[in-house]
C-alpha cells in the first residue's frame, strides 16, 4: 500500500490486474480438486480401496474446495458490504410498515456487515431512527444466522440444495418471528432510556464513499479476518469427518437423531443448543460429523440455528436494553420457528 | 492537540483500534489526547451504531471495523 507518499486526494488505481489473476488461479485451483487428492494419496502410498485411502483422499479433497469456495465468497461479501453499512440499513428500513419493513430487513441482515458485539448499539441506533420493534428484530434473527460463512460452508459441503433450503427457512423464521413480536405491541418491555433515546433524534453519520481500490482492500481484509479465524475449525471439522469414515458405523446417532428418531429429537436438539455458544464455522464440523453418522438434516440444522441464533451469553447482554418479558418472547418466538424448520426439513428430505 | 476517542463496548476490534491510533501518532511524533468511550448511551448519541467508531474533536470520522492504517494516518 502506497501510504505516506499518498498525500494527494487522488484515488488509487484499483488493483484490476491482480484481481484477474487472483480469479483465475481460483478457477485452476478449484479445476485441480479432484486430480490434487488422487496424487496425495499416491504420494502416501495409499489406494482408494482402503479404508485410510478413503479418509485420506476424503481429506485432501473436501479441505482445499470448501477453504476455496470460503474464501470466493467471504471475498465477495467483503466487496458487497462496502455499499451495505448498517447506516444505510437502518435509513432503508425506518419508517417500514410490518410485512414489508420484516422481509427488507431478513434479506438486508445477509448482506450488512454485522458482528454480534455491535448488536446492541445496532438495535438501539435502528429504534432510535423510526425503526419498528418487530422489524429490528427481524434484522437482529436474520443477520447472525443467514450469514456467508453459515451459506458458503453449507454449499461446499452439502451441496446448493441444503444451502438454499437453509437460507429460505433461516430468512422466513427471521421474517415470521419479527412479524409476531411486532404484532404483540411489546414497546413497553424495553428499557427507559432505550424509550427516551427512541424519541429523541440522534445526530447521524453519514459514511463516506469509497473508491473501487477501496473496496477491493475491504474484500481481502474480509478474507484474512473470516477466513484467517476459521480455517482450524474447518480442518478439525474435516479431520474428523475422514477419520470416523469408515470406522465409527454409519447409523451410529440414526437411532437418537435420524428420521425415525422419536418426536422429541427436534426438541431436545434446540434445547442442547442455547446454552452452546458458536458462530458459524465452530458449529461446522458438528454438523458434519452428526450428518455423517446417520443424524437426519432437520434436526442438525435446527440445532445449528440454536446454536447460533439463540445463546444465553447475547441474551445477557440484550437484558441492558430489553427487559425479560420481550427476552423470553424473543426466544419462545425464534425456537418455535426453529422447531417447524426441523421438522418441514426431515418431512422434505 | 487533538482530541480523539474511540467509541465502542469493549470488543477485540475497540481495542486494536485504540492502539493503532496511538502507534500511528506516536510515529508521527503528534501529540494527542486518546479516551475510550465505553457507555452505550453517549455511544448512540453520537450517531454511531457499527462500533469501533472514532471521533475527532466531536466530529465522526470513522465507524464499523478497525480503521485501515492509511486511514487513520490521513488524519493526523
Amino acid at each position: 500500500m502506497n501510504t505516506l507518499t499518498d498525500t494527494d486526494n487522488m484515488p488509487r488505481r484499483p488493483p484490476w490486474g491482480w484481481l484477474v489473476l487472483g480469479f483465475a488461479a481460483w478457477v485452476a485451483a478449484y479445476a485441480s480438486l479432484s486430480p490434487f487428492a488422487d496424487s496425495a494419496i499416491a504420494a502416501l502410498g495409499l489406494t482408494r480401496q482402503t479404508h485410510l485411502g478413503e479418509a485420506v483422499h476424503f481429506f485432501f479433497y473436501d479441505t482445499p474446495k470448501v477453504l476455496l469456495l470460503l474464501t470466493g465468497i467471504v471475498f465477495l461479501m467483503g466487496v458487497v458490504h462496502t455499499f451495505v453499512s448498517p447506516e444505510r440499513t437502518r435509513a432503508m428500513l425506518s419508517g417500514k410498515r410490518l410485512g414489508v419493513g420484516n422481509v427488507m430487513a431478513a434479506s438486508l441482515g445477509i448482506v450488512t456487515p454485522f458482528c454480534s458485539c455491535s448488536a446492541v448499539p445496532l438495535f438501539i441506533g435502528f429504534l432510535s431512527a423510526g425503526v419498528p420493534l418487530g422489524v429490528t428484530f427481524s434484522f437482529l434473527i436474520s443477520a447472525p444466522m443467514v450469514n456467508e460463512v453459515a451459506l458458503a460452508l453449507l454449499f461446499a459441503m452439502f451441496g446448493w440444495k441444503v444451502a438454499g433450503l437453509y437460507l429460505a427457512l433461516g430468512l422466513t423464521v427471521a421474517i415470521v418471528a419479527g412479524m409476531v413480536i411486532g404484532r404483540l405491541n411489546m414497546e413497553r418491555y424495553l428499557e427507559e432510556w432505550v424509550r427516551a433515546m427512541q424519541a429523541s433524534q440522534s445526530v447521524d453519520y453519514a459514511g463516506e464513499t469509497l473508491h473501487w481500490a477501496e473496496r477491493i482492500d475491504a474484500g481481502v481484509a474480509h478474507v484474512k479476518d473470516i477466513v484467517g479465524k476459521v480455517w482450524p475449525y474447518i480442518l478439525a471439522g474435516i479431520g474428523v469427518g475422514a477419520a470416523i469414515h469408515g470406522y465409527v458405523p454409519e447409523d451410529f446417532m440414526a437411532s437418537i437423531m435420524g428420521k425415525d428418531a422419536p418426536w422429541w429429537s427436534v426438541p431436545a436438539a434446540v434445547l442442547i443448543g442455547v446454552p452452546m455458544y458458536s458462530n458459524a464455522a465452530g458449529i461446522i464440523p458438528i454438523v458434519e460429523a452428526l450428518i455423517g453418522k446417520g443424524a437426519a438434516l432437520g434436526t442438525v440444522l435446527a440445532f445449528m440455528m440454536s446454536v447460533i441464533a439463540l445463546s444465553l451469553p447475547e441474551m445477557i447482554i440484550l437484558r441492558k436494553v430489553l427487559k425479560l418479558p420481550l427476552i423470553a418472547t424473543f426466544a419462545g418466538v425464534v425456537a418455535f420457528g426453529i422447531l417447524i424448520v426441523g421438522y418441514v426439513f426431515n418431512l422434505v428430505l | 492537540m487533538k482530541i480523539i476517542k474511540v467509541l465502542g463496548t469493549g470488543c477485540a476490534n475497540c481495542r486494536n483500534t485504540l492502539q493503532l491510533i496511538d502507534e500511528v501518532a506516536r510515529a508521527k511524533g503528534i501529540e494527542i489526547q486518546l479516551e475510550k468511550i465505553e457507555d452505550l448511551q453517549q455511544i448512540m448519541s453520537h450517531g454511531v451504531m457499527s462500533t469501533p467508531g472514532v471521533l475527532i474533536d466531536g466530529k465522526v470520522v470513522h465507524a464499523g471495523g478497525v480503521p485501515a492504517r492509511a486511514k487513520v494516518e490521513s488524519w493526523f
